[in-house]
């Protein structure tokens, strides 16, 4: 089951609704007596808002039973790493010398990166947790993240930075550990480029795609057989006999009534198609899981629970 | 509505299209280049960051998109399209502004270069940024229409020169620069250095002082660029087109968006709301249709069957659940107004498509869409 393993990122394009998703699957294994962290890798606060929670800080906090939740910080994963790991007792003057390590950092390629994985990967070994979850970065730049291990064995020849490499490589490249869980819409661009995150990441790592989620599905309202009775209740005359039927203070809105569902049939149409070219597309096959567009009057944790709900019943 | 989207277009000469992922603004963008091309004249180009694939094969540009425009098959018009290659932009300047040719080889050869070029100052940004003032310098266009990169943060974008200029006279440079030697014995840095050395390796920091001391020769021309690329962002010939659906997250980032704009003296010439609900759903005299449909007489729907051929049994149920959907339908619709309120006082000029049956994926379409945006506020159907 996926949420056995200990570590899942969680991408997709930008504007699928990959926060929500990260945050219905820590819900879920929360819910599910699995001590939950929950990692926002971009630190713009969609996190805190998909909880309703005050902001965010580099320390966890709960946000709801057996669910914490952090933002990523490449200077306090630093400073951690210095303390904890590499046993340099600077930590009371290190200030300007972390913003210094902080511009390095932004110039040198993936020392931030590998600070970020590496703070998750801890996580993962020290078992603190029974399973961390990472709202990852957004498609284009996940594989740079994920990688950011590799990158740094083959960039750096020496140093401690090298060293910690091994065991995160390990971490990353188990399949019974971790997984990817990629999410898209049923639309077109985002199809495609799921396809091509796919590939990159089976191609260029070594983690497992472990899940394909479908966010924001339009419905199916009703089955095939009916389709053949709304294009026959559609034609002009029966339009008439409506709203005639009606009367006379709704009769000038049936053809908009109708046409609405007309429309949400379309979409569902199109939606579908876009799903059959991801399943076809993919190399090796990945379980996939629609989330139906939900019509939530309340945002942030009513759509979280929502989704929470739909992948409960395929994910449990 | 005073201004049309049109207008806008008549009188700038580049036009930023940006907002958040997911809105549709890559077919936005080639819709107004359309629109520009057929209906102003003069020679239009829009500059792309993704187009998607069918319509890029529908434009018959399939696979030979780059940063040299190619001319789309438009009777009657010239348009041209370029899609941004960040790796191509990064070695077009390196080749500009290398003092000499043995030296941009060693730029072009260093195996940092891609990965540091790849990854420092939201380079991608920069590239954009840098190839709109090229294209627009170089003369050839009337109109240069940019779909910007979809950046997690869209101030990235409009930061990336003032931050490219600011890279060159930063500490993090100097600092890179200094002979590594040197380094090991300045006091102020001495601790530092030495955490560095001990975490990431003396020789990793070497390759990566190499490195810059190279680019730092190219100082000059790399500065004086950004400051022509930043002016560019905040000239009269400039504007801003913010495109965004109404679903909360887009609508949100639109409006901060909009606001930073304005906070940098940045022109937002409009914003366009994309795939919306057609308004006919939003009638009250709808809602008061799909509430009749459910009380409908069994006499009158065994009538309305006959009238369909359909069996009586199966009208029932389509009738029923068509008026109930049609109340999710509505509620979004409302949702939709509320945030079109919100945004609409934000910008000079509104324009809206309705959300369309199909994806656009050729000329015709978008050219619908283009007539859709720039003929204001058009009564739109959902088909």
């Amino acid at each position: 089951m996926i949420l056995d393993r200990r570590l899942l990122f969680v991408t997709g394009k930008g504007g699928v609704g990959k926060t929500t998703v990260a945050a219905a699957v820590a819900d879920l294994a929360a819910a599910s007596g699995r001590r939950t962290l929950l990692v926002e890798m971009d630190a713009k606060g969609a996190v805190a808002a998909a909880f309703d929670a005050p902001a965010l800080g580099f320390g966890p906090t709960e946000v709801q039973p057996n669910l914490f939740a952090m933002a990523m910080n490449t200077e306090d994963s630093l400073r951690e790493y210095l303390k904890v790991v590499a046993r340099i007792p600077l930590v009371g003057r290190i200030g300007p010398l972390a913003r210094t390590f902080d511009f390095v950092a932004d110039a040198a390629p993936g020392v931030k990166e590998i600070l970020a994985i590496g703070k998750v990967c801890y996580e993962v070994r020290e078992r603190h947790y029974d399973l961390v979850v990472v709202d990852a970065e957004a498609s284009g730049h996940i594989v740079a993240q994920i990688d950011a291990p590799r990158a740094i064995r083959e960039l750096v020849q020496v140093g401690m930075v090298r060293d910690q490499t091994e065991w995160m490589l390990a971490i990353l490249g188990d399949p019974a550990v971790t997984g990817l869980v990629a999410v898209t819409t049923a639309e077109e661009m985002p199809v495609v480029e799921t396809l091509e995150l796919v590939g990159k990441v089976r191609s260029g790592t070594d983690v497992d795609v472990a899940a394909l989620v479908a966010n924001r599905v339009p419905a199916r309202w009703f089955g095939e057989a009916d389709d053949a009775v709304l294009d026959a209740l559609l034609a002009q005359p029966v339009q008439q006999r409506l709203a005639d039927a009606v009367g006379v203070k709704a009769a000038g809105g049936v053809t908009s009534v109708f046409r609405a569902a007309d429309m949400a049939r379309t979409r569902r149409g199109m939606a579908e198609a876009h799903l059959a070219r991801l399943l076809d597309g993919l190399a090796a096959p990945v379980p996939l899981t629609v989330v139906p567009e939900v019509h939530a009057r309340a945002g942030g944790r009513r759509v979280v629970s929502l989704v929470a709900d739909v992948l409960r019943e395929e994910w449990l | 509505m005073t201004r049309r989207l049109l207008d806008l277009l008549d009188t700038k000469e580049m036009v930023v299209v940006c907002g958040s992922g997911g809105t549709g603004k890559t077919t936005v963008a080639a819709a107004l280049g359309v629109q520009a091309a057929t209906r102003l004249g003069g020679r239009v180009l829009v500059l792309t960051v993704d187009p998607a694939r069918r319509l890029a094969d529908a434009l018959g540009l399939a696979g030979a998109l780059g940063n040299t425009p190619v001319r789309v098959d438009v009777p009657g018009a010239e348009l041209w399209m370029a899609m941004l290659d960040t790796k191509a932009g990064w070695d077009e300047l390196i080749r500009r502004h290398a003092p000499d040719p043995a030296l941009r080889e060693r730029v072009l050869a260093n195996p940092l270069y891609r990965n540091i070029t790849g990854r420092f100052v939201n380079s991608h940004d920069y590239i954009a940024m840098e190839q709109l003032h090229e294209l627009h310098a170089s003369g050839q266009y009337d109109l240069v229409i940019i779909d910007t990169p979809p950046s997690r943060n869209a101030l990235d974008l409009l930061d990336a020169p003032g931050r490219m200029r600011e890279f060159f006279g930063s500490a993090l440079l100097k600092w890179l620069t200094v002979p590594y030697r040197s380094r090991l014995f300045n006091v102020a840095t001495k601790p530092f250095n030495q955490i560095a050395d001990r975490i990431l390796g003396s020789r990793f920091l070497q390759d990566i002082a190499e490195f810059f001391v190279l680019f730092r020769t190219m100082e000059a021309g790399f500065v004086q660029r950004a400051t022509e690329v930043e002016r560019l962002l905040v000239d009269d010939r400039t504007t801003f087109v913010v495109v965004s659906t109404l679903d909360p997250a887009p609508a949100r980032e639109a409006r901060f968006l909009a606001e930073e704009l304005r906070r940098r003296s940045m022109p937002l010439g409009a914003m366009v709301l994309n795939r919306t609900l057609p308004a006919e759903v939003r009638r009250p005299v709808a809602a008061r249709a799909a509430v009749a449909l459910r009380a409908l007489d069994p006499g009158v729907v065994g009538e309305v069957a006959a009238t369909a051929a359909v069996r009586p049994a199966a009208a029932a149920h389509v009738i029923d659940e068509v008026a109930r959907r049609f109340g999710e339908v509505q509620s979004v619709a409302t949702r939709e107004a509320e945030r079109r309120r919100e945004l609409e006082v934000l910008a000079p000029l509104v324009a809206e498509a309705p959300l369309l049956a199909g994806d656009v994926h050729d000329l015709a379409g978008l050219r619908a869409l283009g007539r859709r945006l720039t003929g204001g506020r058009e009564a739109g159907g959902s088909r």
